[in-house]
């Protein structure tokens, strides 16, 4: 058995996707700015697709912009609130210390050009609380931006209630929603955002499209420059198979949501209860506001990358906050947020399931992970100062 | 999976010489856990000769499969020889690593070498200070780290 149980990383594509999509690779092939027919009929699909998009998070069509995914909308989007701030002096944005790179490093760049950005707390819990940004906004604050479920630990944020408070001091407000858009209700006019991102691939659509929703009066600025696709606000030849396979997957997503929810709940609930059985493990973020598939528990005295490897060749894929894989050698910003220490933050293990899991499934990752773990606390020479009593256990 | 070589993948499966020593002649440690990694190394030495190895890691796939390659290298040769071990036949033992990952096989010479320190001082065997400078590996392994990070 081969469990696929990293479905925050990507997920398969929706059949029903990839059968939409297929007619504009070959029969539908114009481009949606032609005048002739065939352009034409690219045009009206991109045209239904954003309508299908916009009604899914409970937007106007005029507000979805098709971007290249997710991280194409949340650089558009910061950066767009940085320059609406700036033109009236406001160089202050507010956000949080564990948010995806896209976000983090767009708000580095703005730093480097005079910026100043607070970066929230985010709690042992993963949660930031609305009274921590109500506390940080300034007369100066341009925007403040914060994700909905981060993509590592799977804690979600209250979205609505900071929403609230940006609107009330009158601060634009956007979210990275690239894990929440079809895994948890989104509703842009509830939510009170102003922008949101979203990608395709998150939720069974096609790699390499996404989405931004920006509120009708939220002045976008381009990224990409060119035509005047995207009403002048995202140049490049609009992706129409990319589209049509998005709209298709976020609708299927929607439609079965509170089915999807309830039945995935059950299966992380089922595998956290496991995990919580092997000797000092931690589940990372708070208990109850998480996604519904998505586990990230370390376990002390192993390093993360070894754990993976094995686990990969005992038939589950999973991944890790930890560095190894990622190419750098520091430990998960998202863990040593939560005020984790290094040692332990090394250890991390994230597993995301989603709908097509099954409970037999979640079996074989109980079975193998507890393997895995022991295999490599017996070679593992913190372990043994563990065991030994020489350095304390930390969990 | 093809971020590694397939003899660093059979040394991370089927790791050669991994255990503990309780008799061990010299023991080496190397690492830390805040950077990912710690290598321990235990060698038993007859008249020269290392005679047995046992090593113990916590770390990456690449840092375990070092250490395994590292104590198969060094098994039967005489100490001298293993403290000419560099990381770089390590390395090139194991088909490449990643460049991002060669800290690691820095990490099984420098245990190497603290073993074998250790047995001299054990022993009461004089040295040569300057062959172990072990600030300089130190050294050598925060800037690979800095390396690995850019």
């Amino acid at each position: 058995m081969y469990v696929y149980a990293d479905n925050a990383a990507t997920t398969s594509l929706s059949p029903r996707a990839l059968e939409a999509m297929l007619p504009y690779f070959t029969e539908i092939y114009g481009n949606a700015s032609s005048l002739h027919t065939p352009g034409q009929k690219a045009a009206e699909a991109l045209q239904k697709a954003r309508e299908t998009v916009a009604k899914a998070i409970n937007a106007d069509f005029k507000e979805i912009y098709f971007t290249g995914g997710g991280s194409e909308a949340d650089n558009q989007a910061i950066i767009s609130g940085a320059m609406a701030g700036a033109r009236k002096g406001k160089k202050h944005i507010i956000s949080t210390a564990f948010e995806h790179h896209a976000v983090l490093h767009t708000l580095k760049k703005l730093e480097q050009q005079g910026f100043e950005v607070t970066l929230l707390d985010v709690h042992e819990n993963g949660v930031v609380t609305p009274e921590d940004v109500a506390a940080a906004i300034r007369e100066d604050t341009a925007l403040v931006t914060i994700v909905f479920v981060n993509n590592e630990i799977g804690t979600i944020q209250p979205i609505a209630q900071i929403g609230a408070i940006c609107r009330e001091r009158g601060v634009l407000f956007h979210t990275d929603a690239v894990q929440a858009v079809g895994h948890v209700p989104v509703d842009v006019r509830a939510l009170n955002v102003d922008m949101l991102s979203m990608a395709a691939h998150k939720f069974h659509g096609p790699k390499g499209v996404g989405a931004l929703y920006a509120r009708k009066g939220v002045p976008l600025v381009n990224v990409i420059e060119g035509g005047q696709q995207e009403r002048g606000k995202r140049a490049g030849t609009e992706n129409i198979p990319g589209v049509v396979g998005m709209a298709v997957a976020i609708q299927e997503a929607t439609e079965n949501l509170q089915a999807d929810m309830e039945y995935v709940t059950g299966l992380r609930e089922k595998l956290i209860a496991g995990l919580s059985k092997i000797p000092h493990s931690r589940l990372n973020g708070d208990r109850q506001q998480r996604a519904p598939g998505t586990v990230n528990f370390c376990f002390e005295g192993i390093e993360g990358e070894g754990l993976l490897l094995w686990l990969d060749a005992k038939g589950v894929a999973a991944s890790s906050g930890s560095a190894c894989t990622s190419g750098s050698l520091d430990p998960s910003h998202v863990l040593l947020a939560l005020g984790l220490p290094h040692e332990i933050a090394h250890g991390s293990l994230r597993l995301s399931l989603d709908a097509h899991n099954t409970e037999a499934e979640v079996d074989h990752i109980l079975k193998v992970v507890p393997q895995v773990v022991d295999y490599l606390r017996d070679m593992s020479p913190v372990w043994d100062e563990l065991e030994r009593g020489v350095t304390p256990h930390l969990i | 999976m093809a971020l590694y070589s397939e003899t660093v993948m059979d040394h991370f499966q089927n790791p050669r010489n991994v255990g503990e020593m309780p008799d061990a002649d010299g023991i080496g440690e190397v690492g830390n856990a805040v950077c990912g990694d710690i290598m321990r190394m235990y060698i038993k030495v007859r008249d020269g000769i290392i005679t047995d190895v046992k090593f113990k890691t916590f770390g990456c796939g690449s840092a375990i499969a070092s250490s395994s390659m590292a104590t198969e290298m060094i098994k039967g040769k005489p100490i001298t020889e293993a403290l000419e071990l560099s990381n770089k036949a390590v390395a090139e033992a194991l088909d490449g690593l990643p460049a991002h990952k060669l800290h690691c096989s820095v990490l099984a010479e420098e245990a190497v070498r603290a073993a074998v320190k250790d047995y001299y001082d054990k022993q009461g065997i004089a040295y040569d200070p300057a062959v172990f400078g072990c600030e300089d590996c130190a050294k050598a392994h925060e800037h690979d780290h800095a390396a690995g990070e850019a």
